[in-house]
């Protein structure tokens, strides 16, 4: 591992020294953040699986019945069945703080729910009543869906950036600044030494006199 | 800046049925027409849901979206069934964060 390119002073020692200081404490913290941000994560992308296998399969039954009712029913009249929703979602939206990632938090306000159908029950076949019941109870945990799903994605994308930064600690940062101060103490032990033996040869010099 | 609501972009077969929940859908014809769709629907809606078999043709502009917490762009199935997108978005973001994925059966 390359050393940094420093003067060997006393000054350049203690800078480096508190530098590895701050880094081994910095790698510790990032360490501990990463075990958290993935035990959460793993959390969320459990919860993630199991809504979206819920999902997948509920909504494509309801899909192939919304089919089923089409089939029957000319496209004009299905259409105009569904023009005008009796009643509409509305969403009120927040952000979280997950291990320092801001995630969305979403809730569905719920709208009165009087009326579900915006048809006459004359014009359409039934399939259509049951592919709407479905959806509608669908949407709640589809909005669920959309929530999780985002955040394990940005904890996903946190979690790829935190391991990064402890690998550039670990195995840059710490050991260039170790090396160094090796270097520096080494340099410095000599410059001693050599210095003690000056003294010593002038010593003689002067005796010899 | 308020967002709060539910869009949906897909085949027109397949996202009729939303409309009658109220949810606010935009048939796109093909990934051109969506991917100026979505540009568009980004900025004002919360969460949008778009169908797997369109989802799968621009995937550079969905990872745009993944890093901000808004809008959250979900691939749902359409009525053609699943394609496995969505379960594959769930593996690469495990494989993302851990190195190997987990939590497949295999």
């Amino acid at each position: 591992m390359a050393r940094l390119n420093v003067n060997p002073t006393r000054m350049e020692l203690r800078r480096l020294k508190t530098r590895l200081k701050t880094a081994v404490r910095g790698h510790k913290l990032l360490k501990d953040k990463a075990d958290e941000t993935i035990r959460q994560f793993m959390a969320y992308v459990k919860e993630n699986k199991r809504l979206r296998e819920e999902i997948e399969t509920e909504l494509s039954l309801a899909l192939r019945s919304f089919m089923l009712a089409s089939a029957v029913t000319t496209s004009q009249v299905l259409e105009e069945a569904v023009a005008m929703p009796a009643f509409s979602v509305e969403l009120t939206t927040a952000e979280k703080n997950v291990m320092g990632v801001t995630v969305p938090q979403i809730a569905v306000k719920a709208g009165d729910k009087k009326e579900l159908y915006p048809y006459s029950f004359a014009s359409v076949s039934s399939e259509l009543d049951g592919s709407i019941a479905n959806l509608s109870e669908l949407l709640e945990k589809m909005v669920k869906l959309a929530e999780v799903e985002k955040t394990c994605n940005m904890l996903a994308d946190e979690i790829e950036k935190n391991r990064r930064r402890v690998n550039a600690l670990e195995y840059v940062m710490i050991p260039q600044l170790e090396e160094t101060i090796k270097y520096i103490t080494m340099k410095l032990d000599e410059n001693e030494r050599s210095n003690t033996i000056r003294l010593m040869k002038v010593k003689t010099m002067l005796e010899e006199r | 800046m308020r967002r709060g609501n539910i869009a949906v972009i897909g085949d027109k077969d397949s996202i009729l049925a939303f409309k009658a929940v109220g949810v606010d859908v935009y048939p796109v014809r093909n990934e051109f027409d969506c991917a100026d769709t979505l540009k568009k629907l980004a900025r004002t809606y919360a969460v949008i849901f778009i169908t797997e078999d369109i989802a799968e043709k621009i995937p550079d502009l969905l990872k745009r979206y993944k890093t901000r917490p808004y809008p959250a762009v979900i691939p749902i199935p359409g009525a053609q069934g699943s394609t496995g997108l969505g379960m594959k978005g769930i593996s690469d973001d495990v494989e993302k964060a851990i190195g190997t994925d987990i939590l497949s059966d295999k």
